[in-house]
This record gives structure tokens, sequence and C-alpha cells, in this order.
């Protein structure tokens, strides 16, 4: 779990995990953000990738990383940041000049060339030194072209790889998508890049031909021998096929680290829910080693301070069911769905709901006992448990933070503290201070944000960008679209993405502390 | 029953309504009366005086090169601007675009009268060039219209593919691109042609004094009254009539069957 | 990002430049023109009078109403044959229905003076030249433009989802109500397409009328090229113009003709 974290935080995210010598990083990325259109498309990422490795950048639509892959294509590039090859700087060389290839998603084979010109497309623009010696027994270099018979082998040759043999003179609108893929395939390895990039290279394909086509990515993987990055939005697919797994969100990395640790010690509450099924509570840490969610003490593995307020994520596969009074958690069967192999199972235990993966089926109604065993929980610490802000006081005494103003109580920012008519503050000491725009510091619970349909109500407005359901509520996360400020909250009702809604904060839920000593009046 | 009669009806009105005067020109095209309505006997006189009469034969080859010359010049331009505003960001694209709209939408008689403003108050009035240019604004946007839909049908990626196979980003334009949307770019041309050879008014604003095409040639015969005392002009219009009729069909059943056999593919 | 799209997005500089020299320049000019005068000493100098001097001639005037009505009758007309035969020409099961449409709109590539010249020496022919020069022009106007009103009408009804028809006669439309309700409707589009390409033209082509009417009738159009090439008056040809382009600008926006796909503006995919 520590490593863990670090590999969240750290600019060399696996860090101490697996010390690397330099020579082993094929591509570093440093720092490299992308900005399209005033929005960051990639937001200072950090990562490197070893040579020969499989990675995989995992993400919903958006997150960023096909932008990543095209940054490392040479097809984008960079706002700020450096991608090194080998340690060289590349980050501005078209990509033409780059020793990458590109498998692309919707194949982009060339309509107008047949299977053989499409694949000898590269080659027969490739120039490679050839040394000669003269007469008088110097050497020289020259660079030419490959002759017509070393295109034809090498070709001859990868479509072997691809499975393809005796394709060449089939025209591309006559293949499969399958087919199509391969070519697209082979076409890329033909020209022995020391990396291809694979963006989404299945996603077109039905889901027979796509596992079939997984596994024989990975058996190429081997055989080829060099560098794959993959970029995909199936965390199946990832997980089947990667050494490593670059989870991301946002233009961020939220995790990386190999398939086993990523599903088992997922970093935060995303990646818990991006990666495979899972039951997510809200925690406190109750004791050494010792957890506190559905009103019930757990033993756990991780340790963090005492009383603090955790995300808790439990596998639905981690939940053993019980006899009724036995379990640690008892609760009402609500629903039952076979799902081919197991049953999933939810079980309202007090206000939560609980899922559960089990090849045994239960009935609905049944009262059951719920256990989960310690390796089964993975706790992870609350991304933030306030919404904070930098404000500044308007001279109707409202405060104006997070592109919005609300009412709110400014007398707090001087104990004993009042009003008088006019509306200056008088301290307790009795001095009268003019408060406009003094920069304050806000502070917003989660549960003090109400959130109302009618945005004109709320004091800001925004789109409600997210929503993950932690078992007994929703977390919600309101954006604004002047600054794109975020309130998070919860709520109990669910509510839709993208709704335009009203943010509401009581006037005594809104914490303020002075920035610095105001000049007195 | 009926519906089907009518439908019929219908379909055989419209076409003589659009074949007769053209009919009526092609079968007096073969007597050598000079009126039409006088049957002089079958000949082939008309067509004898036509190709012997020098300035006809001149007028016809001047409309020919002209539109040869538009076409080719209009669809240069026009195919880079469309390759150039697809890939231009909005802040670029959306006023060209916008521009483009203008002589399409526009009156030829103000498109011809702006271009003789223009040329008079600066130089080339009534030059060849300012013909051509004036052919050119005709047909360009047509270009791009024709161009655009193709590049917006092509795979984004597949430019990208060849600049990550190694080419530069000038042989990926040539090898890729070009191919790609090489059917929008002779849709282009032939629709330049067709547009340069049609054109009067924007001629008539922009020609030389001593240059005619066949349009000006035969308004300006109408006006002065010599139309009919030029019965060859009737040959030469049936010879359009016919020659114009036989290309489109051959050549847009030969692009259908092609089409054709692609989808059965 | 600059480097490596720079090539493809230079391409459409020259374009660019045309655009500008040939096009918004030359606009520029005739508003430039309308709105200027020609002193007693030969300076120009900045003038409402051309606008003042329109809209108080009657003859002018009379032109202008004169050119409105030829280009409504005429448009009018295309309509009404034109819809019927791409309504039938797009609902027959004939196999090669795109022949039949190439021969309707076949005139399309002809050289239109010729054309008209033909028509002309028809209607000389039955004995209605030289006497019924408004009927002829209108005669000509559906003449010349009928394709582009077939056209666009042809390819909105043959791309029209026969579902939405089986779905209202399905609902208990008769064929009257199945039309009506949404065969008309969803052909909105293409009418829109069509009148827009046929009203302007009919306004503004003078060849027609000059052709038909043995150059009796002025249309707009025409009017335009005499204060050019006859009065040598260019500020008053100007301002004309510019009345006419506020004419077809009104006429697309009542007919939302600026939503259109312009692809099918005067036969763009002719070939």
């Amino acid at each position: 779990m520590a490593e863990m974290k670090k590999a969240k935080l750290s600019p060399e995210p696996k860090g101490e995990t697996s010390p690397l010598k330099k020579e082993e990083k094929i591509i570093e990325i440093v720092g490299v953000s992308k900005i399209f259109d005033d929005t960051a498309a990639v937001d200072n990422v950090s990562l490197y990738v070893r040579k020969g490795e499989f990675i995989t950048f995992l993400g919903p639509s958006g997150c960023g990383k096909t932008t990543t892959l095209r940054m490392i294509a040479g097809f984008d590039i960079p706002t700020s940041g450096k991608i090194l090859l080998n340690g060289k700087d590349i980050t501005d060389l078209p990509p033409n000049k780059r020793p990458v290839n590109t498998v692309f998603q919707r194949y982009a084979l060339f309509p107008h060339y047949n299977i053989y010109d499409n694949v000898a497309f590269g080659l027969k623009l490739k120039k490679i030194p050839v040394t000669y010696v003269n007469d008088k027994g110097e050497t020289y270099t020259k660079m030419q072209k490959l002759t017509r018979k070393e295109i034809d082998e090498k070709v001859k040759n990868a479509l072997a790889v691809v499975d393809l043999e005796g394709f060449e003179k089939r025209s591309v609108s006559t293949l499969s998508g399958g087919q199509q893929q391969r070519v697209a395939i082979a076409r890329a390895i033909v020209n022995e890049p020391e990396i291809l990039l694979l963006d989404e290279p299945l996603g077109a394909l039905d889901l027979k031909m796509r596992k079939e086509m997984q596994i024989e990515l990975k058996e190429m993987h081997k055989k080829l021998g060099i560098t794959f990055i993959y970029v995909t939005h199936d965390q199946e697919e990832a997980l089947t096929m990667s050494d490593t797994i670059v989870v991301m969100k946002d233009g961020q990395i939220q995790q990386i680290g190999t398939p086993t640790s990523i599903y088992n010690e997922p970093a935060n509450a995303f990646v818990a829910n991006f990666i495979g099924d899972s039951n997510l509570f809200n925690g406190t840490m109750v004791g050494a080693k010792l957890v506190r969610f559905c009103n019930h003490n757990f033993k756990c593995l991780d340790d963090f301070e005492k009383n603090e307020k955790v995300d808790v994520v439990v596998r639905p596969e981690d939940i053993k069911m019980t006899n009724a009074d036995e379990g640690m958690l008892k609760g009402q069967v609500i629903s039952v769905v076979f799902k081919g192999v197991h049953y999933e199972i939810t079980v309202k235990v007090g206000k939560t709901e609980v899922v559960i993966q089990n090849t045994e089926s239960r009935n609905v109604g049944d009262t059951i006992g719920l256990d989960i065993l310690p390796d089964g929980i993975h706790i992870m610490k609350k991304a933030f448990t306030e919404n904070k802000y930098d404000g500044y006081i308007t001279k109707k005494n409202t405060v104006v933070f997070g592109d919005g103003e609300f009412e709110c109580d400014v007398t707090q920012l001087y104990p004993g503290s009042h009003l008088d008519e006019e509306g200056y503050l008088i301290t307790a000491e009795g001095e009268q201070l003019d408060l406009t725009d003094t920069d304050v510091k806000v502070e917003v619970g989660f549960q003090s944000i109400e959130i109302s349909d009618n945005a004109e109500e709320g004091g800001a407005q925004g789109h409600i960008v997210s929503i993950i359901y932690k078992g007994d509520h929703y977390q919600v996360i309101v954006r604004t679209e002047e600054n794109e400020e975020d309130y998070v909250l919860d709520t109990e009702d669910l509510w839709n993405e993208n709704d335009f809604v009203g943010v509401k904060i009581a006037p005594e839920n809104i914490r303020l502390t002075l920035k610095q000593e105001i000049k007195q009046k | 029953m009926v519906r089907k009669i009518l439908s019929v009806a219908l379909c055989v009105a419209v076409l003589l309504f659009i074949y007769s005067p053209i009919l009526l020109l092609v079968v007096y095209s073969f007597t050598s009366a000079n009126v039409i309505g006088k049957w002089e006997g079958f000949s082939f006189s008309l067509y004898g005086d036509l190709f012997r009469n020098a300035e006809i034969m001149q007028i016809l080859l001047n409309t020919v090169v002209l539109a040869l010359v538009a076409a080719a010049l209009s669809t240069l331009l026009g195919t880079a601007g469309a390759i150039g505003i697809f890939y231009s960001k909005k802040r670029v694209a959306a006023p060209l675009r916008g521009i483009s709209q203008i002589p399409v939408i526009n009156a030829e008689i103000v498109t011809a009268i702006s271009l003789a403003l223009l040329f008079s108050m600066v130089a080339f009035y009534r030059t060849y060039f300012s013909l051509v240019i004036g052919h050119m604004v005709l047909c360009t946007p047509f270009v791009v219209l024709s161009v655009m839909p193709k590049l917006k049908q092509m795979d984004p990626n597949i430019y990208e593919a060849a600049l990550d196979l190694g080419a530069g980003p000038t042989t990926a334009l040539f090898k890729v691109v070009i191919p790609q949307i090489f059917s929008g770019i002779t849709a282009g041309f032939m629709l330049s042609i067709t547009l340069s050879l049609d054109d009067y008014i924007v001629t008539a604003f922009t020609k030389p004094k001593t240059f005619d095409t066949i349009s000006t040639y035969v308004y300006n015969a109408v006006k002065n009254g010599t139309n009919s005392s030029t019965p060859a002009l009737r040959a030469l219009s049936a010879l359009i009539f016919v020659v114009m009729i036989a290309a489109v069909l051959i050549l847009n059943l030969r692009v259908r069957k092609h089409s054709a056999k692609e989808s059965a593919k | 990002m600059t480097k490596l799209h720079f090539s493809r997005k230079q391409l459409c500089i020259p374009y660019a430049l045309f655009l500008l020299l040939f096009v918004v320049i030359p606009m520029l000019m005739i508003l430039f023109y309308a709105f200027t005068g020609e002193g007693a000493d030969g300076s120009l100098t900045f003038t409402f009078s051309n606008f003042a001097k329109f809209f108080t001639s009657t003859a002018k005037l009379s032109t202008l109403l004169m050119s409105f009505t030829i280009a409504i009758i005429s448009t009018a007309i295309c309509l009404l044959i034109a819809y019927p035969l791409a309504y039938v020409l797009a609902r027959s099961n004939w196999k090669k229905k795109n022949v039949l449409l190439m021969i309707f709109i076949m005139p399309m590539w002809i050289n239109f003076v010729l054309r008209i010249t033909a028509l002309r020496e028809l209607l000389d022919l039955i004995g209605l030249l030289g006497t019924q020069n408004y009927l002829n022009t209108i005669i000509g106007m559906v003449y010349d433009f009928l394709p582009f009103m077939i056209l666009p009408l042809y390819t909105t009804l043959e791309k029209l989802d026969k579902s939405y028809l089986e779905a209202a006669a399905d609902l208990g439309g008769n064929k009257f109500t199945v039309f009506t309700r949404v065969t008309f409707p969803l052909s909105m589009p293409g009418v829109i397409s069509g009148i827009t390409m046929v009203f302007m033209p009919s306004m503004t082509n003078y060849v027609v009328s000059d052709t038909l009417s043995n150059f009796n009738i002025t249309i707009l159009g025409k009017l335009i090229d005499e204060y050019f090439t006859t009065y040598d008056n260019w500020h008053m040809g100007s301002m004309i113009s510019i009345i006419l382009l506020v004419i077809i600008f009104l006429t697309l926006l009542a007919t939302g003709g600026f939503k259109e796909d312009k692809n099918n503006a005067r036969g763009a995919n002719l070939w």
C-alpha cells in the first residue's frame, strides 16, 4: 500500500518497487501537458516505459490516453513538457522521423492500395546506410533505398507473422475487420519499429474476434520482443494483456502498476470503480488496522491514522455469504441476477447496498449474513474531504468564490465581533473594519452543499461532471463553466451527469479564515 | 392503374417540353432553309457552312480553351483551398467557407459587375486575364464544394498513418490524401468545365472586346438580329446538343456502372 | 503542432488571397459605388441619392415588382411541375431510375444560351414570339431552371426513409394524410433548396427575357446591366445590385436557405 500511494504521487512512478537503470527506459515522458482550446487533455503527466514491456494506458474516453499516445507518435506536440526516446529529446520530432509505428483504431489502411502496397508503404520510403569499399580500399556509406527483393522478402515475412500469407494482391475492401486489423499490424511491424503503438486496435472487432486477437497480440509481443504501448478503455483487455497498466482520468495519471496490484490495491475510488466491479464504502479508521464501515468494525491490512476518514473498496467476490446471524453484517437480499458463471446478489445492509458475486444463489427476500476477510478490504485515503477555495468578501458582506457568490457570516473572521448598521465589522476590541475585498480561505464540507434543479436558486451554477456511488450515497461533482471550479458534495438523491444545477450552501456552513490581517479603517 | 397512367403522362409531357426545342433544332439542322419551319429537303449543307466558317470555329475553340484553362486553374486552386480549409482551425476555416459561398449564392450579374468595377479601377479590364479570373470566381467555390465532402469522408488517421510510416508531409499528401479525394477533384473539374461553357453574364462583363465565346456570340446574334442570317449556328447548336447529351450519358453511365461494381464487392 | 500541419494549412493561402482580391474587394467596391456619386467636378462624394432615386422612380419600382412577379410565377410553376415529377421518379421501382433522372436534368449540362435560342425558334414557330412577351419569359425561365428544381427534390425524396411512410400508414394515415403530414414536411429541405435555386436567377437572368421577349422586357438583372453598359451610371447600377443582394438575403432568411446544405447549390453534385 505504501508504495502504491507513492506510485500515484511521485514523478518516478514505480519508485522503489522496481529500481531501474536509466538505460532501460525507452520512453520517458516528463511533465507533459497538452491543451486543446483551453482544456487540458493531458495535464502534467510523467511516466516512463521500459524497453520490451507491454504497457497499457487505460481510462474512460476523454481521459487523455489517446492524446498521450499521439504525442509519443508525434501526431500531437505537447503544449509543455518533454518526451525522451532512449534519453534523447524527441518532443518536436515529426512522426516520420521517429522509430515508432502506430496501429490505428480504425486501421487507417490506404484504400487505394492493395495489401502488398499497404505493407510495403513504409519500406519503399525507407533509406538505409549501405557501406561500400571503393577502388582505393576506402570505405564510404551511402543512403540507399531497399531493393525490390528486400521489400518483397520483408512484406512476406510480416504477412506471415499476422497469418495472412498470400493476401498480397487482395484489395483492402475485400478483407474482414479482423483481417484488416492484421494488415494494419503487419504494415507497422514490417518497419521494425522500436516501439509499436496501438490505439484501441481491437475496438471495432466483435467480442469473439477481440478475445482471439488479444492472445495473438500478446504472443506477437513475445515473439517480436519490442515495446508495445497499448491504449484501451476496456479494463479486462488491459488486465489480460499488460505488464504495466497506467490508469488515467481527466488527463492525469491515477495509478501505475501491474495488473494484479491495480486490481487488488486500487489507489483511489476512481480506479477501484473503473477496474472491475467493486463496493465502495465510507469508512473511518477506529484503531490499528481496524476500519469501521456499515456500522461494523473490520480488521484490515492497511494502517492509517486513527479517526481518519477513508474510502473502503471491497470486491464483490471477496464477500462471503453466511447464515443470517453468523456474519459480520446482516442484510436482506433484494436482487439476484445470473451472470453466466456466477450470480450477482445485491444485499441491503442498513441503508447501504452491497453487491456480491458468488457461484451459489440466494432467494430474494432472504436474510443473510456477510463476512469480509481482512485481505478483501482495500483502504484508500480519501482524496479530500472538504471543498477549499480562495475567495473575497464583497461590499454586501457576501463571499465570492468558486465562480459564485454566497451569503455568509463574516463575523466568524474575528471572534466576538459583530456588524454595525452600515455593514462595517466591529471587532471585540471595538475597532471598525471595512471587509470589502478582503481575501479569505473558504472551506465547505461535502455534506453542507445542496444542489437544486433551479440553477438560479444557487449561489453558483454548474454542470454535474461526475457521480460516484458510495454505497449509501452519491458523491457528485458540480463543475462551473467559467473557471471550472468544482463543488464536491454528498447526496442521497440520484442526479444525472450533465445536469445543470444551482449550488446552495447555508451561510452557517461556509467556514471562512483570513488570508492575512486586513488594514484598519 | 390510373396513377400509373398519370405518372407516365406527366413524364412524357415534361420530356416533350424539355426536348422539343432541341429536337426541332436538330431536325432543321439537316435542311438548308434559312428559317425554321420551312423544310427544303434533307441536306448537310449547314454543317458544311459551319465547318467552313472560320469565325465560328475560332469561337468554338475560344470557348473550349477558356473552359479548360479556367477549369484547370480552378481545380488546382480549389483543391488546395479545400485541403487548407479542412486542416485549418475553425477561426480560419469558417470565414473562408462563408466567403466561398458568396459567388455561389450571388446573382451572376452582381458577380459580373463587381469584377468589372475591380478591373476597370485597377488594371487588366477586359483582358484575357480578367476573363479567366471571372470564370475562376464562378468555378473555384464549386471545386471546394466537391472536394470538401471527400476530405470529410476520409479517415483522418490515413494521413497520420503515412507520416507514421515515414512519409514526409508532401509525400503523404500526394501519395495518400490526393488519391483519396481524387473523385471529388475530377467532379470539381468537370463541374468547372460545365459552368464555364454555360456562362454568359460574367463573360460579357470581363471578356476582351474582340473575344467571343459561343454564349456571347449567339446572344449578340439574337440581339443584332443576325441570328437567322447565320443558319450555320443551328448546326452548331444541334451538334453541341448531341455531343453533350452523348458525353453526359456515357460518363454518367460509366461512373454508375463502376460504383455499382464497387458496391457489389 | 505548427511544424507538422504547416504545409497542409498553408494550402489555403492562395485561395484565401483569391477570395479576398476577387470576391471580397469587388463586393466592397459595389458597396462603395452604391453610396457615392459624381459631383459636378467629377469628384466622388458620399450620398444616399441613388437609394432615394431608386425608391422614388416609378419605372424602377415597377421593374422590381415585375421581376418579382415573373420570378414568383416561374418558381411556382417549376415547383408544380417538378414536385410530382420528382415524386414519381423517386418512388418508381424501376432499377435504372438514375438514368431516368439523368434524362430529365440533362439540360443542366448544355449551354443555356443555346437552349434558350432553340426555345425561341420553337416559340417563333408556334407564333408566340413577339406577341406574348411575358408568357414567353416565364416559359423560358421555367425551361431554363426546371432541372435545378427537379434535382434537389428528387434527392430529398429519394433519401426519404420509407419506414416513416410505413409508420404513418401503420398508424392509420391514408395516402393523402401520409403525404401531407409526413412526405411533404420531410421533403421541405428539397423544396427550399429548389426555390432558392430558381427564384433568384429568375429575377436576374436577363438573357432569357431578352431572347424571348425580343428585348422588350427589362427585369432587375437587365436593369443593372443597362446602368453599366447603356447609361454608364455605375453608381446607380451598384445601388440596384445592393438592393438585389438584400432581396437575395431576405429570401434566404425567409426560406431558411442558410441552413441548407449548399452542396445542392446549382447542382454541385452533378458529376
